[in-house]
């Protein structure tokens, strides 16, 4: 009864984050089908993956014919925060918890099921997980399979006006914090600056996208790390 | 065909021994503050990164993508949801291209 109870306020937590990425993935399906990928293959990737910005990273870096190497490495750089996230939960669900069980519950470890689990003062049981995981699963890959089967009817301007959707949304979560934090305003400014000189100078341009955004991304934030190092508190924010 | 399969499979174990390693393996946090920072930074370099100046080209037009970075910044400055910073940076190309005649 206790385990329904969990799995129910899971189910609970977990439904304006199922709201929020039936947007999100409906773009990503849009993408990857006017990519020329097949419908079915969009749907594994957000199926096996669960990451937004890591999904269209490698979506691009496949369509640009970039290496398998250099695959895994974008995939590694851009996911890593994860594993902090991850080490998070560990400490917060319980030392009794079974390695199949947390091997489980890491599969749905996303920036904003983290979020809303650690706001949870109840201990964390992998029933909760269930729920809270369950829901955003399901609308990821259902907006993902109705992305990619709406933009079989798409005009081009409606296509080309959607193309921008998805930095819309970068930019919705790295501005905000840029107003009240000198450190993410300095991340920002050295990786755009750097991003620009990879694209336009020259040798630094023979360089593929890939590895200029591994090597973008450890440079601003090693140098961010050094100039401004957080707090323990800010670092499970 | 083969090549998208294996691409998919490769981002999808990366991913994954990303999210499960530290939970099942370490049970102690960390206490180096330059991991624990550069991790905190990192979303905000790659977001960025990703970004610029690839949003410039991210549609039809030079034009048109100018407009909808400046309609995102703006409505992203004023700290507004995901989805409404991507509809409106979405409207306003839509618009700048139908006044810009493409």
């Amino acid at each position: 009864m206790e385990k329904r109870n969990e799995f129910i306020s899971g189910l609970k937590d977990g439904l304006p984050i199922c709201l929020g990425y039936i947007s999100v993935s409906f773009a990503f399906g849009m993408l990857a089908r006017q990519s020329g990928m097949p419908i079915w293959t969009a749907v594994l990737m957000s199926m096996s993956n669960v990451t937004s910005a890591g999904q269209f990273a490698g979506l691009t870096l496949i369509l640009n014919q970039g290496t398998y190497l250099e695959l895994a490495m974008t995939t590694l750089i851009i996911n890593l925060r994860y594993s902090l996230m991850s080490l998070s939960l560990s400490q917060k669900i319980g030392e009794h918890i079974t390695t199949g069980k947390r091997a489980a519950i890491s599969f749905g470890v996303t920036d904003e099921i983290f979020a809303v689990s650690m706001q949870r003062r109840e201990k964390l049981t992998p029933a909760y997980f269930a729920g809270v995981i369950l829901i955003p699963y399901l609308g990821w890959a259902a907006g993902t399979f109705l992305g990619a089967y709406a933009s079989n009817m798409m005009s081009p301007a409606l296509s080309s006006a959607l193309g921008i959707a998805i930095y819309g949304m970068f930019l919705a979560i790295i501005i905000p914090p840029c107003e009240s934090m000198k450190s993410i305003r300095y991340v920002l400014i050295i990786a755009i600056a750097l991003s620009l000189a990879f694209r336009f100078l020259p040798f630094l341009n023979q360089i593929t996208s890939g590895w200029v955004i591994i090597i973008v991304t450890i440079t601003a934030s090693a140098l961010a790390a050094l100039r401004y190092p957080i707090s323990q508190e800010e670092a499970h924010e | 065909m083969n090549r998208i399969l294996i691409s998919i499979a490769i981002m999808a174990v990366t991913t994954y021994l990303i999210r499960m390693l530290p939970m099942v393996l370490c049970r102690k946090k960390i206490e180096n503050q330059f991991i624990q920072s550069f991790l905190y930074y990192v979303p905000y370099a790659v977001l960025a990164a990703m970004t610029f100046p690839d949003i410039f080209t991210s549609t039809r037009s030079l034009a048109s993508a100018s407009a909808g970075c400046l309609a995102a910044l703006w409505l992203a400055y004023k700290k507004r949801g995901l989805l409404i910073v991507a509809i409106g940076a979405v409207i306003t190309v839509y618009l700048a291209e139908w006044l810009i005649g493409i």
